[in-house]
């Protein structure tokens, strides 16, 4: 029987590695880091190439009340969802490798979030969890200045990503990490040129790369999954073809996308084809997460308890080999 | 394999008559080089020089039929690795597979679940592709019976699938002329297997228990034997070498051209699951990773709907977005005192609204403007979507004569355009709606 020559890509780039978090040793407080990166092929292709570090589940927390998530995911977090610091604490025995803190703008009481709060939250999220730590503003170029300055400054050394720096809003979060010894995540709607543009922008501030994790910009499954989808292989290609300004570990937040959308959220009034709104949103979510650590995604922040234990059996086997 | 622009150029009639929309053969020889024209738009080409292209163009991966009538489908033609470099062209078949031991009630009552079975989105309806028996009683006249009561439940194609090719053919008897698939030649029984297939006009499908060195010795052999369409099953039942292996193959078809191996794939994630949640994971790994044919054991329409959301997703063209008709759509009979909403022509934002409009049962106009098929936000920040645009929009549709108020809601992510649009429809009042589609019922309650 002739063998049949397996075609290998010889690829010539490989994307960086980036750590999150800081242990006592290196300057900080974690229990242990979290490097991603370092892969020389496209996702899970053991036979051609290295994949030194499995993807990572980073989980969401937020600093108030989620009152506008979905009710499927406010029936199985329950009271969790009430307190950062025990929401945190049940995200790392769930089997977050890395929790992400979402600063909202305002609480449920309508209450502006000041910089104080904000930072007081940080260390208490720190404190609950050893696991590193996501921290990303409302959203909005102000509040996120003022927001993660304060909480670059609280928590030293501590190698948090601080999101999101965007190309009309970034010198200051960047500044911040600086420094502060943090790491800062920039983010970019789904363009190739555009992702290097800003890579290229926050290290001309001097940032090493190897603090700079990149968001594509999620596309929910149908919602935008395949522009998503197509612009990470583009990007995971690039980068492996050797465009250094393009080999940052990429990061895709699934929940937030997933559960905004009325498939995960509505119960009543839709088609009976839809099924059971918990089961569908699940799978929505679980859908969106493979499809993307397919095309190249370093790390997946989820929101549903059960969708993480999913993702992280089909992670174990895919890097299984 | 495939040719160069140089050497299509050379069987042209290098006439540069330009009849075909492109300046010289040359520009028009790069672009059927690259696919994106058919040889056909060319009047004055030979059919010598046709011979020569389309033997050079024959695919490499075979296109497989299976079925017949209104439920036929077909896989394979596929040219490319990466979505973005063309579109995937042939959307995998989801299968749900039966055992000839069910009790024939409950397999009864799957078959109709999975017929019926017919989900629409953004105007597509989306539905399951055929029906997968398996031989688990291991006797040929319960595989006939079982396969018999599943036809008389549905003109689904089956994948039929025995190990003992006797069973096979008593079960391709019951099916007879439906061109079910054939499930599975393999090292130990192909001859028998190909003796079935022959003549039946029914795909035959190969199963590997060796990897990819065995699948391609038998599918020579079985090409020699005369049996030209085949479907490959690679064999491996593990998440992570299936998606190395499918990998593998496709770039043995398209960039080695190697053809013992360019056929299209059957995969069972209903085998590399253990679990309901782990079946879903990997049926979403071979839509987006290069299966043909996607075989599970559970059917609910709270998992069926997301995956094949999944392929409508990953097989839209990405050179075209899916876009509507631009213009003005009327919802539950309005009046000249009804709202005026406006958004873009990307068929997501239109069924996302037109959704909620016709469902709250509240009399609206919208009018569509035509952003190249973008999203509001994709089409305001590619500046598709500006108040030029939508005044536009407002003149061509007449809308101001069939109103009695001139008021206009813009989508709440564009309330920026407010002011230049005030500028753009003197004497209207520019108002701004909601952000999210799901948050216009609840607009319009309080609309003035």
């Amino acid at each position: 029987m002739p063998a049949v020559e397996i075609p290998k890509e010889k690829w010539t780039g490989t994307i960086r590695e980036v750590t999150l978090g800081a242990t006592a040793p290196q300057g900080g407080t974690r229990s242990r880091a979290v490097t991603v990166g370092g892969e020389t092929t496209l996702p899970f292709l053991h036979f051609e190439g290295a994949m030194p570090h499995a993807p990572v589940i980073g989980v969401e927390v937020q600093n108030a009340f989620p009152a506008d998530w979905s009710p499927v995911l406010q029936d199985v977090w329950g009271d969790a969802l009430r307190d950062p610091a025990s929401w945190a604490r049940k995200a790392e025995e769930l089997g977050a490798d890395v929790i992400m803190l979402r600063l909202r703008a305002t609480d449920a009481d309508g209450n502006k979030a000041t910089p104080a709060h904000a930072a007081a939250t940080v260390k208490a999220v720190l404190s609950a969890t050893g696991l590193p730590l996501i921290v990303r503003g409302p959203g909005q170029a102000e509040a996120d200045n003022e927001l993660l300055v304060a909480v670059a400054e609280a928590a030293p050394g501590e190698r948090l990503a601080l999101g999101l720096c965007e190309d009309k809003n970034y010198r200051t979060i960047v500044a911040a990490a600086l420094a502060h010894g943090q790491l800062v995540i920039a983010s970019t709607p789904i363009d190739v040129n555009l992702a290097k543009q800003l890579n290229i922008l926050i290290s001309d501030m001097r940032m090493p790369l190897d603090r700079v994790l990149m968001d594509p910009t999620t596309g929910a499954l149908g919602y935008g999954l395949e522009y998503t989808y197509s612009v990470m292989e583009r990007l995971r290609l690039a980068a492996l073809t050797g465009d250094g300004m393009t080999q940052q570990p990429m990061i895709c937040f699934v929940g937030e996308e997933s559960w905004r959308q009325k498939e995960s959220r509505t119960a009543k009034g839709v088609p009976a084809q839809w099924g059971d709104i918990a089961k569908r949103g699940i799978a929505w979510e679980t859908v969106t997460a493979t499809a993307l650590l397919e095309s190249g995604a370093d790390m997946v922040v989820l929101r549903h308890p059960h969708v993480i234990g999913v993702i992280r059996g089909t992670i174990n086997r895919l890097m299984a080999h | 394999m495939a040719l160069s622009g140089l050497e299509v150029y050379k069987l042209l009639p290098k006439t540069n008559c330009k009849e075909c929309g492109f300046p010289t053969c040359l520009a028009f020889a790069m672009k059927l080089a690259a696919k994106q024209v058919e040889l056909d738009t060319c009047p004055y080409v030979s059919p010598e020089a046709k011979e020569a292209l389309s033997a050079a163009a024959a695919p490499p991966i075979r296109l497989i039929k299976l079925g017949t009538g209104a439920r036929e489908f077909q896989v394979g033609n596929e040219t490319v690795l990466f979505r973005h470099e063309k579109t995937f062209f042939n959307k995998p078949a989801l299968a749900l597979r039966i055992k000839d031991t069910e009790p024939a009630g409950a397999a009864a009552a799957r078959i109709d679940a999975v017929n019926a079975y017919s989900v629409e989105r953004v105007g597509f309806q989306m539905t399951f592709g055929a029906i997968a028996i398996v031989n688990a009683s291991g006797d040929a006249a319960t595989f006939a019976g079982a396969i018999r009561a599943a036809r008389a439940k549905t003109d689904l194609p089956f994948v039929l699938m025995a190990a003992d090719a006797d069973v096979l053919k008593a079960g391709l008897a019951a099916d007879a002329g439906q061109k079910p698939l054939l499930y599975a030649a393999t090292s130990d029984n192909w001859e028998a297997m190909a003796a079935v297939a022959k003549g039946s006009g029914a795909p035959l499908a190969v199963r590997s228990k060796d990897g990819l060195d065995e699948l391609a010795d038998l599918t020579k052999k079985l090409g020699d034997a005369g049996i030209a369409d085949l479907v490959l099953d690679p064999g491996s039942r593990d998440l992570g070498t299936s998606l190395m292996q499918l990998t593998q193959l496709r770039r043995l078809a398209l960039k080695k051209n190697f053809r013992p191996l360019g056929f299209p794939i059957i995969a069972f994630p209903c085998e590399v699951a253990d679990t309901e949640d782990e079946e879903i994971v990997a049926a979403a790994q071979y839509i987006a990773k290069y299966a043909g044919i996607v075989v599970v054991d559970h059917f609910d329409p709270a998992v069926a709907y997301p995956l094949l959301t999944l392929r409508l997703n990953i097989y839209t063209d990405p050179q075209k977005p899916i876009s509507v008709e631009p213009g003005l759509r009327e919802f539950n009979s309005p009046t000249a005192a009804s709202p005026l909403l406006v958004t873009t022509n990307f068929s997501l934002t239109y069924f996302s609204v037109a959704g909620e409009l016709d469902g709250c049962g509240m009399p609206a106009w919208l009018l569509i403007c035509d952003a190249e098929g973008l999203s509001v936000l994709t089409a305001w920040a590619a500046g598709k979507f500006d108040a030029d645009t939508i005044a536009k929009g407002v003149k061509s549709s007449g809308i101001a004569d069939r109103l009695a108020h001139k008021k206009i809601t813009l989508p709440g992510h564009v309330s920026v355009l407010s002011g230049e649009l005030e500028e753009a429809l003197p004497g209207w009042e520019i108002q701004v709606g909601p952000r999210e589609a799901v948050d216009i019922p609840a607009y319009l309650k309080t609309w003035k």
